[in-house]
């Protein structure tokens, strides 16, 4: 294992948006988040809450409500007044409808997934009924005199409860006439509060009506009579979600205190059958107002405006005590937002409305193992790239001779030409884009940067030339047959022949660039694909999944590699397994052939294949050999994970030349410092 | 009603007016549970380390039935669904391994049954009753030790154990249970923990789904926890002297109860829920109302952790002045033991917690018939930093209580040493001396400080006086106040309190001056001083020679305010020895060997209301005033010519060591009492369960105490030597009526216990003193000569004393 000069770059600026809604599918197992930003994140829980799917946000676009309905269909709606149904194949929006209400503030499936209801600005509710490619309006609730600001169904779906400023209205679907309205109490600790918001409302089968509100209150009530049951005041500040088990027999709520509460079901003694809801475990796991939460059958999802999505699960319903039942924090997207420009030692950072363009430090001082080198020429900030309109930023890429940018938004593809004359930079837009390249989900350039290959949404990939100051369409691969799945990852062999593309499930197609051909396809594997890399000079794909196995294929002799089918007979080391964020970035060491470089966001590890593998009673985290000891123990005890874990959170690191490589940190204290401050709370103790 | 176990009786109070109805006595160890009767709330069950429980009818104060089960009994548990049995809790051969089972009461008409149907329900348990709750009408029962919680249902015979990893916390977690509590109603239980959490547990009949939820208010262990009768609320206590109330279970709707003054050590419910109650570790109990409206208190003499003021008669109330409460004065009444009330002398806000550096009370001193009350009080953070404030309070007849008139900020650069008013009746203007670690000793005087607002007196310093710059170390007014005699380090010197000039010094070259005063009365020309190096000294005044000097190493020297007598008590190593003598003659006048195995820290005079008058000899000195003495480990004791059952006798002749009524707050301070604490909270009938101090005057008990404390700090081993020598002492009592033999017989009985003990015979003893004659004599050989015969003297009529 060679030693490196790292640039350790902490000028990253980047601060994911809070998260808004999030909306669990059974059926599924998956997990949609959508963000302050308007961006909805496709989280598949069995992948290892891999981040699988996307949609860039729009800044129009305030997302308030999201939902799933029948399976697989996603709907979201916000204060733009719109109900938008996403694609999740071809991922983008399949349709945007006006509801006609003013900003929408809630919206709800029917238990049989056919209606959807949703609360709008001027009071009113409204039913629409899910039509198999559309929604169609059906018709309008007793108007109220404010804001719905939350629905809940009845299991049985004859019945709804909408919360509102100061009141629960429960509303008959059939007759669409409020039935009951119940007046929440606005004391707050003895204290008249202006107004007392409804922020959530969960209708049991049983007829109680849950809600909670800004009071800090969770509170029963019986929709039968209209009568308050039970009260918890459980926050001095806001409950601003609530989310019920299918069971029925626990809750969860958070507040803006940060706080997740539990609420379970409990039987009164062991013999008799009445049951009461107890608040069990409080989780401080945000430090931010948890804006929603989500229960799953094993789990408990919360994010806010901290920007994380915790994941905890319930200790009780987990059967086995492996590493699922540890909690879980996801910050950072699964997906990469920098590139880098190995030739001029350029990084690219994208943030959601530009792109920054820096020049890495230098230094001209050298130093022992572990020292801290000191900067002769600072790290510059070249460019600020503002993009046009409110669309939020898909991906982007810098060419590795650093002198073409390229990225895109929903609509529109965008590609600059990097002039250097000394210390100065032009940019030139070039213009005049085809009409087929409208969006990309994924640019790449190849290695000598002639050439720019951009996965459209559609499923299909163009593969572009790129002259000086224009450009060629020389191809485009046609999905393949029937499928209209988005190509996300993409990967180009260094000698430019060979072209690897994952979507988000299937396989990974290989393409020969030459002979503008499918070559292969590699075997389709259960998880998703998280990272590709085509190594020089042997052309072995590697691809890692989201259940952190990697895979080592021969493009040329189209099957796994000898290395690939040991590790796969003996298994990874089952720490390596338990990891808890996806492989985002395979990388090569151009001198030795034998190493795989690649990182998640808490490690980053070279992978020497001339060493033997690592079975599970040796160490896998081993420290940085100690230099005293004598090499032959040392030799004994390597194996072939060289795993380093002094940076994180690590966003992205690569190899600038064979002794130089870049890592890109984003401490979560930055992130911390620079969001609105938190609901003051009193520590004892200070 | 109330009860509380104080060793080895059940006291009986009366929730509305406080006063003890009855004493239940009959055990003869220590009591360590009360239970009502779940059958007959009229009768009340309680067991105790000897083995027994017993069945009282508590209206009358009637002893009903005895069990005898045969292990030493740690607890007790009654449960109305176990028509014929109660829990107990035992412990198996080793040590710290304790069980709870159930014993089976069989029904006889006998007085004394034995109990011997034991069967096993769970081990690993915590001794404390605390420890061990039944729940929802006797399903199940919950213990805690440690980390552990288990839980065994009696219909399923199963046992389910929780465990909460020490581990889990890297940040030091305490996550020991202190103390469990059930819901009445549903199947819900409360643990305390040491880190200050309460868990509710639910589901715990399912060893997976099992959950809790957390309570935090208290930052210290939980000391107790208690539900309300119906369940709906929840009640909690510690160390921060407050109770919290936790209504619902939940976190957010909570009430306090502050200020309760210590900590709280047991918290219990009345069983018709209209009033709770809290024992505290200040040897006090509140009852309070649902309403958390403290409604009574039952109040010991307050234990502090240090007494630094000393012993004190108020002249006024002859009551005994002391550290109370943190930054308080007790006024405790020795007649009637009861506080009578605390004088808050800091008047600060008390935080209570660990390693904080309060202000303490040093010194305090009366003056003037107890017009005037002086108070020190001194808080060193560190070495350069010394707070010092001087208080003067002023009696005032209206309120009856003591008004601050003055306040002195750093009256001394240095800790104040002494402090001593000028009693004498001459002297219209009150005069105060402190003397300080700086070197100098101040007199204060009381001037007028009238301005045009008011009129008003203050006290300003008078004179400052040093010698040679030595630290001042003691000072003392002569009783006409003529004199004052100041002593610096290894010199004693003597002022002219008209002029403060220094009139002559005595310098003995024996090491620091440790104790200083002035013969009374016929012996007012002579002053003794007690060095640190162990010896008595005597000069005379109007030779200014030394008169003798006698090889002691005196700890507390007091003088009597209504004789001449002097007492002394020196420590050895065998224990502590009171003499009492008369300056003008170096012959003691009493000598009772052994009063105290441990230190003896202070002691008084307490003049009688009526005098006694003893023909005897050796008792003549204890006419007209008791002495009372404190020892290291805060029991009070007191010498008495005889007790009360012993009055029926009245020629005996013996003296004991007796405990008397006050004495037996402190004796539970001593450390019983925070046992029979632990060993169970008890139960009431109609009002409440709680445990009290024994107010007792048992004569029996008497002599053992000396022993008890510094033998065995542990508690457990106290009471049981306690508890024998009580019964032995009993027993003998009736045959034995000379001193030393019952000294012997006491002596022979706690020898049992503790192998310290020395057995001492008549002849023993006699030949012991002697020895210690010859030691002395020995000890002075080295001496100078003229002093030699003087000591053979007192060597002499020491012996014959004995």
């Amino acid at each position: 294992m060679g030693e490196f000069k790292v640039h350790r770059v902490r000028f990253f600026n980047y601060i994911p948006s809070g998260i808004r809604c999030v909306a669990y599918n059974n059926q599924s197992n998956r997990l949609a988040v959508s963000r302050t930003d308007g961006t909805v994140e496709i989280y598949n829980l069995s992948a290892n809450y891999f981040q699988e799917k996307f949609f860039p946000g729009h800044e129009s676009r305030a997302t308030e409500a999201l939902c799933w309905a029948k399976g697989q269909r996603l709907f979201s709606a916000g204060l733009n007044g719109e109900i938008i149904e996403y694609d999740l194949q071809a991922l983008n929006i399949k349709y945007a409808m006006d509801a006609f209400g003013g900003p929408i503030w809630s919206m709800a499936v029917s238990p049989h997934g056919s209606q959807l209801l949703v609360g709008c600005e001027d009071g009113s509710v409204k039913l629409f009924q899910i039509t198999p490619d559309k929604i169609q309006f059906e018709r309008n609730f007793d108007r109220q005199k404010s804001r719905i600001l939350s629905l809940g169904w009845h299991p049985s779906g004859t019945h709804v409860a909408a919360g509102s400023i100061d009141y629960i209205s429960v509303f008959d679907v059939k007759s669409g006439s409020a039935v009951h309205k119940m007046l929440v109490d606005r004391q707050y600790m003895g204290v008249s509060k202006r107004k007392c918001i409804i922020w959530g409302v969960a209708f049991l089968s049983d007829g109680t009506v849950i809600s909670v509100d800004s009071a800090g209150k969770v509170q029963f009530w019986d929709s039968a009579t209209g009568t308050l049951v039970k009260n918890h005041l459980i926050a001095n500040a806001d409950v601003q979600s609530i989310a019920v088990s299918d069971q029925e027999d626990s809750f969860v709520v958070g507040t803006a205190e940060g706080t997740v509460f539990h609420f379970q079901l409990v039987s009164v003694t062991s013999n008799s059958s009445e049951k009461q809801w107890v608040r069990t475990k409080p989780f401080q796991h945000h430090t931010h107002d948890v804006r929603a939460v989500a229960h799953s059958p094993t789990a408990l999802i919360s994010g806010g405006t901290d920007t994380h999505l915790v994941i905890r699960p319930l200790m009780e319903k987990v059967e086995v005590k492996n590493y699922d039942a540890a909690l879980r924090k996801i910050t950072f997207p699964h997906r990469r937002l920098i590139s880098c420009s190995k030739k001029r030692q350029l990084l690219l950072f994208q943030f959601t409305h530009h792109l920054e363009l820096w020049r890495l430090g230098s230094t001209v001082a050298t130093g022992k193992n572990g020292d801290t080198l000191p900067l002769s020429r600072d790290a510059d900030h070249l460019l600020h790239l503002k993009t046009k309109g409110p669309e939020n930023i898909i991906c982007s890429c810098i060419s590795p001779c650093g002198s073409w940018i390229a990225y895109s938004t929903t609509s529109r593809f965008f590609l600059y030409r990097l002039n250097y004359e000394h210390d100065n930079i032009s940019l030139q837009r070039v213009s005049k884009m085809p009409a087929f390249l409208r969006s990309a989900l994924q640019i790449l350039f190849s290695e000598d940067s002639t050439k720019l290959f951009v996965a459209s949404n559609q499923g299909s990939l163009h593969v572009i030339r790129l002259l000086e100051g224009s450009f060629k369409h020389l191809h485009t691969f046609q999905p393949q047959s029937g499928t209209v799945e988005s190509m996300c990852l993409l990967a180009v062999s260094p000698d430019g022949n060979w072209l690897a593309s994952s979507g988000t499930s299937a396989g990974v197609h290989v393409y020969n660039i030459k002979h503008l051909k499918l070559h292969c396809t590699v075997p389709s594997y259960n998880f998703p694909v998280t990272a590709l890399a085509i190594a020089p000079n042997t052309n072995n794909l590697v691809i890692a999944h989201s259940d952190q196995q990697v895979f080592e294929y021969s493009i040329p002799d189209k099957q796994y590699t000898e290395w690939s089918r040991t590790i796969q007979k003996q298994g990874f080391h089952y720490l390596w397994l338990q990891r808890d964020t996806p492989i985002t970035h395979i990388s090569f060491h151009p001198k030795r052939p034998m190493h795989i470089l690649l990182h998640d966001a808490y490690m980053f590890c070279i992978i020497d294949k001339s060493l033997p593998l690592p079975n599970d009673k040796t160490l896998l985290y081993n420290p940085l050999p100690p230099t005293k000891e004598s090499d032959v123990i040392r030799r004994r005890t390597a194996h072939a994970f060289k795993i380093s874990k002094i940076y994180k959170p690590l966003l992205f690191m690569d190899l600038l030349d064979e002794r130089t490589l870049v890592a890109v940190e984003r401490p979560l204290d930055d992130i911390i410092a620079q969001l609105p401050p938190p609901i003051k709370k009193k520590k004892f103790g200070t | 009603y109330i009860f509380c176990v104080s060793g080895d009786f059940v006291k009986v109070h009366s929730t509305a007016t406080e006063e003890c109805v009855h004493i239940l006595q009959g055990h003869r160890n220590l009591v360590t549970g009360i239970q009502l009767n779940p059958k007959n709330h009229l009768q009340l069950y309680s067991c105790s380390f000897d083995g027994t429980i017993k069945l009282w009818d508590y209206i009358d104060g009637i002893l009903i039935k005895t069990f005898t089960v045969g292990h030493k009994l740690h607890a007790l548990f009654t449960l109305a669904f176990a028509e014929d049995s109660v829990f107990v809790i035992i412990n198996k051969e080793k040590p710290d391994v304790f069980q709870l089972v159930s014993v089976k009461l069989p029904k006889s008409s006998s007085q004394e049954i034995e109990a011997k149907e034991l069967s096993f329900v769970l081990d690993y348990i915590n001794q404390s009753p605390k420890c061990i709750a039944f729940g929802n009408e006797g399903e199940y029962v919950a213990a805690v030790r440690d980390f552990y919680l288990s839980v065994y249902f009696f219909k399923k015979k199963t046992t389910s154990r929780f465990t909460l990893s020490s581990s889990k916390n890297k940040k030091h977690a305490k996550n020991n249970f202190t103390c469990v509590a059930c819901h009445p109603k549903e199947d819900c239980i409360a643990t305390g923990h040491k880190d200050g959490k309460i868990r509710l547990w639910r589901n715990f009949d399912d060893d997976k789904k099992y959950t809790y939820t957390c309570l935090h208010w208290h930052h210290d262990m939980v000391m107790d926890l208690a539900f309300s009768v119906t369940g709906t609320s929840l009640l909690s206590g510690g160390r921060e002297s407050v109770l919290v109330e936790w209504r619902d279970a939940t976190e957010k709707n909570k009430e306090f109860l502050p200020r309760l003054g210590a900590t709280i050590e047991h918290i219990s419910v009345s069983p018709a829920g209209d009033l709770f109650c809290t024992s505290h570790s200040d040897n006090k109990i509140i009852i309070i109302h649902r309403n958390l409206e403290a409604s009574a208190v039952i109040q010991g003499l307050v234990k502090d952790s240090n007494i630094f003021t000393g012993l004190m008669i108020d002249p006024r109330t002859k009551a005994l002045v002391l550290n109370g409460k943190p930054g308080h004065l007790q006024f405790y009444s020795l007649q009637h033991d009861k506080q009578l009330y605390n004088l808050d002398i800091i008047q600060q806000e008390y935080i209570n917690d660990y390693g904080l550096i309060q202000i303490e009370l040093t010194k305090a001193a009366f003056g003037c018939y107890g017009n005037w009350l002086a108070t020190v009080e001194q808080r060193q953070e560190k070495e350069t930093e010394l707070e010092l404030q001087m208080k003067l309070w002023m009696y005032n007849k209206k309120t009856q209580g003591f008004v601050l008139n003055t306040k002195i900020n750093m009256p001394h650069e240095d800790h104040i040493t002494a402090l001593c008013f000028c009693n004498a009746e001459k002297f219209e203007n009150p005069t105060l001396v402190t003397a300080s670690k700086d070197g100098h000793f101040k007199v204060w005087i009381l001037t007028d400080d009238s301005d045009i607002y008011k009129k008003a007196v203050g006290w300003t310093c008078d004179f400052v006086g040093s010698y040679h710059k030595y630290q001042a170390t003691n000072c003392c007014f002569s009783e006409d106040g003529s004199l004052l005699a100041v002593s610096f380090e290894e010199i004693v010197t003597i002022w002219d309190s008209e002029t403060w000039e220094l009139k002559c010094t005595f310098c003995q070259r024996a090491g620091n001056i440790r104790h200083l005063c002035f013969g009374r009365l016929t012996c007012s020309k002579y002053l003794l001083g007690a060095t640190e190096n162990g010896i008595l000294c005597c000069w005379n005044l109007l030779s200014c020679a030394l008169e003798w000097s006698a090889k002691l190493t005196i700890r507390v020297m007091e003088p009597d305010p209504c004789s001449e007598n002097i007492a002394a008590v020196s420590q050895s190593s065998a224990g502590s020895d009171l003499f009492v003598f008369k300056p003008s003659e170096p012959r003691p006048l009493y000598i009772q060997k052994n009063i105290s195995r441990e230190e003896v820290q202070w002691g008084v005079f307490v003049p009688r209301d009526v005098p006694e008058s003893f023909t005897s000899e050796a008792y003549q000195w204890l006419n007209r005033s008791q002495f009372y003495f404190l020892t290291k480990s805060q029991s009070l004791l007191t010498f008495s010519t005889k007790s009360p059952e012993e009055k029926l006798t009245p020629t005996s002749q013996q003296l004991l060591a007796e405990e008397s009524l006050p004495t037996t707050p402190f004796y539970f301070i001593l450390g019983k009492h925070r046992q029979q604490q632990d060993k169970k909270i008890n139960e009431a009938l109609e009002s409440e369960l709680v445990q009290l101090p024994l107010t007792e005057n048992i004569p029996a008990i008497s002599e053992l105490l000396h022993t008890p404390a510094h033998v065995l700090p542990s508690a457990s081993f106290l009471c049981s030597k306690f508890v024998n020598s009580l019964l032995l002492s009993k027993e003998t009592k009736s045959g034995e009526e000379i001193l030393e033999d019952v000294d012997m017989e006491e002596e022979k009985e706690s020898g049992d216990d503790s192998d310290e003990e020395h057995d001492f015979t008549e002849n023993t003893q006699d030949a012991n003193d002697t020895d210690l004659g010859e030691d002395i004599i020995h000890q002075l050989s080295k001496s100078e000569e003229k002093e030699l015969r003087k000591f053979r003297k007192v060597d002499y009529s020491w012996i014959t004393v004995l």
